[in-house]
């Protein structure tokens, strides 16, 4: 019975409760309160759509990972402004990515770093959580591309969650 | 207010506009709907972010205090750019939108 | 300085917004003409800081955050119509 009224996403709740106080100006004891009913009543009522709970083995990698991200983000957005400027078509093509990962929230982080990094997006997860289908905006080698996003971003999460 | 914070500014608002025009360029004369979902998910969100990132340097070079509502719209729009692509191009394959035929691959149909 | 770069920058925007509604008005499919509206949502945003920095004003900021929250549900929402045939099952 406890459990059913405590606090099922530790993690959100956090989230929630310091994204509150940001939002509103300066702390105050309204925002305090509010944002403490917030982080309790959220998870409470998306108790349903979380299967399981997001288990971190090593968090303190995420810092390090997101840096990176940011930085290949800037990266992505020259190389998808070279390539809409240039004239000739892009050589598209779709790509089916083995995945390693098994648990649903890397896979999430890996489909969301692929989507903001270099001429990739990634469109669609197989049924079975095996294959990721992503559309690359311009490339020769659809190896190359499986093995640059292995070793970039597939690695890093591998070592983080299992 | 300081020339280091006028011309950061200033780089940072132009970084932002080119990379938003870049993007609309992208949306208007890529040849099919997959290749047009690169543009805005990458270069629109990156050149809205240095925008953000200007107005947050203005202010508070202006000492009104760090814009942190400008730093959270940033990281909303970098969280859900990749699910609105992601699930548009879901979208897409279901309805079965044409691809050029230079595309190598097909997408599936599930 | 910040004067003159600020009109640039208000010019590249809008005619990005241009070029957005071009896509918006021709399509040809229904997932362009939503991708369209998605990128304008963040035009709007970039819009509505440089008009906060125009102004020298944050009252604006909250508006920003507004569009980016409703415009990522309505794509959502629109995305799915097209794939389920409705928003909510």
């Amino acid at each position: 019975m406890m459990s059913r009224l405590g606090f099922p996403q530790p993690y959100l709740s956090l989230t929630l409760f310091l994204v509150w106080q940001l939002l509103s100006d300066g702390i105050s004891g309204g925002s305090v309160v509010l944002g403490a009913v917030l982080a309790w009543l959220i998870p409470q009522i998306t108790r349903g759509f979380w299967p399981q709970r997001p288990a971190f083995i090593k968090p303190w990698h995420l810092p390090g990972y997101l840096l990176r991200v940011l930085l290949d983000i800037v990266s992505a957005s020259v190389t998808v402004s070279v390539l809409i400027l240039r004239a000739r078509e892009p050589r598209s093509a779709f790509i089916s990515y083995p995945l390693q990962l098994e648990h649903p929230l890397a896979i999430t982080i890996l489909a969301s770093t692929i989507s903001l990094t270099p001429g990739t997006v990634s469109a669609d997860v197989s049924d079975d959580n095996k294959t990721l289908l992503i559309h690359a905006l311009d490339t020769d080698d659809e190896q190359a591309v499986i093995d640059e996003i292995h070793r970039r971003y597939e690695k890093p999460l591998l070592e983080m969650f299992q | 207010m300081s020339a280091v914070a006028e011309y950061t500014i200033a780089v940072l608002l132009l970084v932002g506009g080119f990379f938003t025009l870049v993007g609309a360029i992208g949306l208007a004369r890529l040849p099919d709907f997959f290749t047009r979902l690169h543009g805005p998910t990458k270069a629109t969100t990156l050149g809205v972010g240095a925008v953000m990132l200007s107005s947050v340097v203005f202010f508070s070079s202006r000492g009104e205090g760090v814009g942190v509502v400008e730093i959270l719209i940033t990281v909303f729009l970098f969280l859900t750019a990749p699910v609105s692509a992601n699930i548009l191009a879901k979208a897409a394959m279901h309805i079965g939108v044409g691809t050029t035929g230079q595309t190598r691959g097909k997408p599936w149909d599930q | 300085m910040i004067a003159i770069a600020l009109n640039i920058t208000i010019a590249m925007v809008i005619i990005a917004a241009l070029l957005n509604v071009y896509r918006l008005i021709k399509g040809p499919d229904a997932p362009d003409r939503v991708l369209a509206l998605d990128t304008l949502n963040i035009n709007a945003i970039a819009l509505i800081i440089l008009l906060g920095i125009t102004l020298e004003s944050r009252q604006y900021i909250e508006a920003g955050l507004l569009i980016a929250v409703m415009g990522f549900v309505s794509t959502v929402a629109m995305a799915k119509y097209l794939k389920r045939g409705s928003v909510i099952e």
